[in-house]
């Protein structure tokens, strides 16, 4: 373990610029965005200049603390505000400060015409900040305050244009599905507390092996459902395509590439939680099957490009999850997909803003066609995202991808199969939805009005497309080779453990088994959508249904809100009729007895007299009635 | 002749100052429906004295005398001050205490 002294100013720096910009107000308008460009860029500096050194140094020496502050004191309970950049964090904190910088410079020229550019640069800055000192906190009470903070700029930048009561009503179904998720968390942290009496990753991994199996179990299951909240797993997953009303900008950083990992993170961090409850991991198992098949097949029905790219993104977040669920080998695919998937699923949300930048924000893809021959650049480079996400070889899924569904088979038994299988058909799914994007947005025939005139973007928004094309084509080929990433991260996630050899296929055997679906996938929609109506057919009572988000909406609307908002009536009823009743029925009576109390006082002597004669007599009875 | 007489003619002569004080309206009659009830106190603790064979009661009327004394002229002013004030010694006309 090494001390750094770097480390904190990865999240200070965008922090302090976040304040900046919020307090200076409009005065900040003019040069606003260049100075959250410059830290963001600054903080992907520094995360280069520790990677480097991480490099440089070898074996146990790599990861590097910086102690800040003792924030919790009490009694034999101790927690520090400490930042640690290990192998694994190190991997986000590239990712989150290099796709973060490029979205940055792509907002200048996205955003250039909102007269709130500045709030929105703010807001970014915020959001680096939060998730920095997510990936960096060394406990899970350091990374639940990052775990907050991701969520309310994620609130903050989907309800951007909360003028729209649409948009901002998606920020609150987006809060609330989190806030959902994070009692997981909070939950996992306290058990965490009662267990071990520990709230550190370090103290919690040296309490696992003498914990019991239903604890680990427990404590599995309430991470699970935090990763789930914040990942948009299946149950879950309702507000993620939702998400999609912030600036496209937002939906390619946070909402794909950064912020919805988290939960893979998580999960990766408390690797040995899963590591020691095979109850837990199968948990992980399914939750990540169901989403990745669930977002697939809710991508084909979908005409809002970036709504199609959100039930992309939550299928393949269900891949890194699933891959989590496989055990050691598995976490080390699951980052390397996540890390592919940051490039090219960024590199696929920005092509789609770019579309609607100059297709005046038009996100209906019945209403694309043929643009690919007025913006060739962004077609360029979301055709090579197109072909990374498929799992084309040489590109980035490619590696990726198979790795995951190589492993999944090999799990063994039954289990192995059955996950294989829905790895394998989600591929086919992937494979179909995504070559109907690229079929509907770049081929075919025109179909947008004559007054709209599409135009390539400028320069400050493809040159970072072109870059994060570059990572979707090179990164898959540079993570995998040498098992460069799998080594890198072994000593975190302990990945030495896993043996060659029992291989239920051989990987040769499975990429050309994935690159034959893919194949069938990619030639059916290219068959199907030779000719697109301009509006969508009614189609049959299934793509009804899966139109319908697979009607997880009207589910979480029928089962939760609508009985919950009964039961809120019901306590509100109750409040005003009983609880009210009574408090003011106390007052009442006071009020109606004084009222005939006060008649007594009515100033004459003489019957103030006889009352004092009659209450003198009555004390006497009295008096003579107890001695009797 | 038996000595208890004596407390009931004083518990008469209280009775009837009692009901005098509720129910006559002429300030000066309820005053000395006062001074009766006093007086058949007095009549009481002298009884009592003479039943004990001490004198603790004679010493307590000697008190009440004093103090109905005190009152007479106390009570007396007040009323020669109402009547010039508002030209009427009932006492129902002195009801401001209500207001």
């Amino acid at each position: 373990m090494t001390t750094s002294h770097n480390l904190v100013y990865l999240i200070a720096l965008p922090l302090v610029s976040a304040a900046i910009l919020l307090l200076l107000g409009r005065i900040a308008d003019k040069w606003g965005h260049l100075l959250a460009t410059l830290v963001s860029a600054s903080t992907f500096a520094i995360a280069a200049i520790e990677f480097f050194s991480m490099r440089s140094r070898s074996g146990a020496a790599r990861p590097a603390m910086q102690d800040l502050f003792t924030w919790i004191s009490v009694g034999s309970f101790n927690v520090h505000a400490s930042l640690l950049l290990d192998q694994l964090s190190i991997c986000f904190v590239l990712l989150i400060t290099g796709v973060g910088t490029l979205i940055h410079i792509y907002s200048i020229a996205y955003m250039s015409h909102d007269h709130d550019r500045r709030r929105f640069f703010a807001y970014l800055n915020l959001f680096v900040a939060a998730m920095l000192l997510l990936v960096l906190g060394d406990s899970y009470l350091n990374l639940y305050v990052g775990w907050e903070g991701v969520g309310l700029a994620s609130y903050l930048l989907i309800g951007f244009w909360n003028q729209k009561p649409a948009y901002a009503v998606a920020a609150k179904k987006a809060f609330v599905a989190n806030r959902v998720g994070d009692i997981g968390l909070s939950l996992a942290i306290m058990i965490s507390f009662a267990q071990f009496g520990s709230v550190s990753f370090s103290g919690v991994e040296a309490g696992v092996p003498h914990a019991s199996k239903a604890a680990l179990t427990a404590l599995g299951a309430m991470l699970l459902l935090a990763a789930a909240g914040k990942s948009a797993q299946f149950p879950l997953q309702s507000w993620l395509g939702d998400a999609m009303a912030g600036p496209t900008p937002v939906s390619a950083l946070i909402h794909a590439a950064t912020m919805v990992t988290a939960g893979v993170y998580l999960i990766t961090r408390s690797h040995f939680v899963f590591d020691a409850s095979p109850t837990a991991q199968t948990m992980v198992l399914i939750v990540g099957g169901i989403t990745l098949l669930f977002g697939a097949l809710v991508g084909t029905a979908k005409d809002d490009i970036k709504k199609a790219l959100a039930a992309s993104t939550m299928s393949q977040i269900g891949y890194m999850i699933l891959a989590t669920g496989l055990g050691p080998i598995g976490y080390a695919f699951a980052i390397m997909h996540l890390l592919t998937h940051g490039f090219f699923k960024a590199g696929m949300f920005l092509g789609a803003g770019s579309v609607m930048h100059g297709m005046n924000d038009e996100v209906n893809m019945r209403r694309y066609g043929a643009i690919g021959k007025v913006m060739p650049i962004t077609a360029v480079t979301f055709g090579l995202g197109y072909l990374a996400i498929i799992g084309v070889p040489p590109f980035a899924g490619f590696y990726s991808k198979d790795k995951i569904i190589e492993t999944a088979f090999n799990a063994g038994g039954s289990k192995g199969i059955i996950v294989g299988g829905a790895a394998l058909l989600g591929a086919a799914i992937t494979a179909f939805y995504m070559t109907r994007v690229i079929v509907l947005t770049f081929t075919g025939t025109k179909r947008w009005d004559d007054q709209v005139h599409p135009h390539e973007s400028p320069s400050l928004m493809w040159i970072p497309m072109v870059i994060l094309a570059v990572g979707s084509v090179a990164s898959g080929f540079l993570f995998n080779s040498g098992h460069a990433l799998v080594n890198w991260l072994a000593p975190v996630v302990n990945a030495a453990g896993h043996e060659e050899g029992k291989a239920l296929m051989q990987p040769m055997t499975v990429s050309l088994l994935a690159l034959g679906v893919v194949a069938v996938g990619v030639s059916i929609a290219i068959l199907k959508y030779r000719t697109v109506p301009v509006d969508a057919p009614a189609g049959n009572i299934l793509t009804k249904i899966v139109r319908r988000d697979l009607l997880q909406d009207d589910f979480n609307d029928r089962v939760l809100v609508r009985p919950g908002q009964a039961l809120t009536n019901f306590f509100v009823r109750m409040d005003n009729s009983f609880i009210d009743g009574i408090v003011r029925g106390v007052g009442g009576i006071v009020a109606v007895s004084s009222t005939n109390l006060r008649k007594i006082q009515n100033g004459y002597v003489r019957s103030y007299a006889l009352i004092m004669v009659v209450g003198v007599l009555a004390l006497l009875t009295t008096i003579w009635m107890v001695t009797l | 002749m038996d000595i208890s007489n004596y407390l009931y003619l004083s518990a008469i002569l209280f009775t009837i100052g009692a009901v005098g004080v509720v129910v006559r309206r002429n300030a000066i009659v309820v005053f000395m429906c006062v001074e009766l009830m006093l007086n058949a106190a007095n009549l009481a603790f002298v009884t009592f004295s003479r039943i004990n064979g001490d004198l603790v009661g004679q010493v307590a009327s000697f008190f009440t005398m004093v103090v109905a004394a005190c009152e007479v002229v106390v009570g007396l002013a007040i009323i020669v001050t109402m009547y010039r004030s508002r030209r009427s010694a009932s006492i129902d006309d002195a009801s401001l205490l209500k207001r």
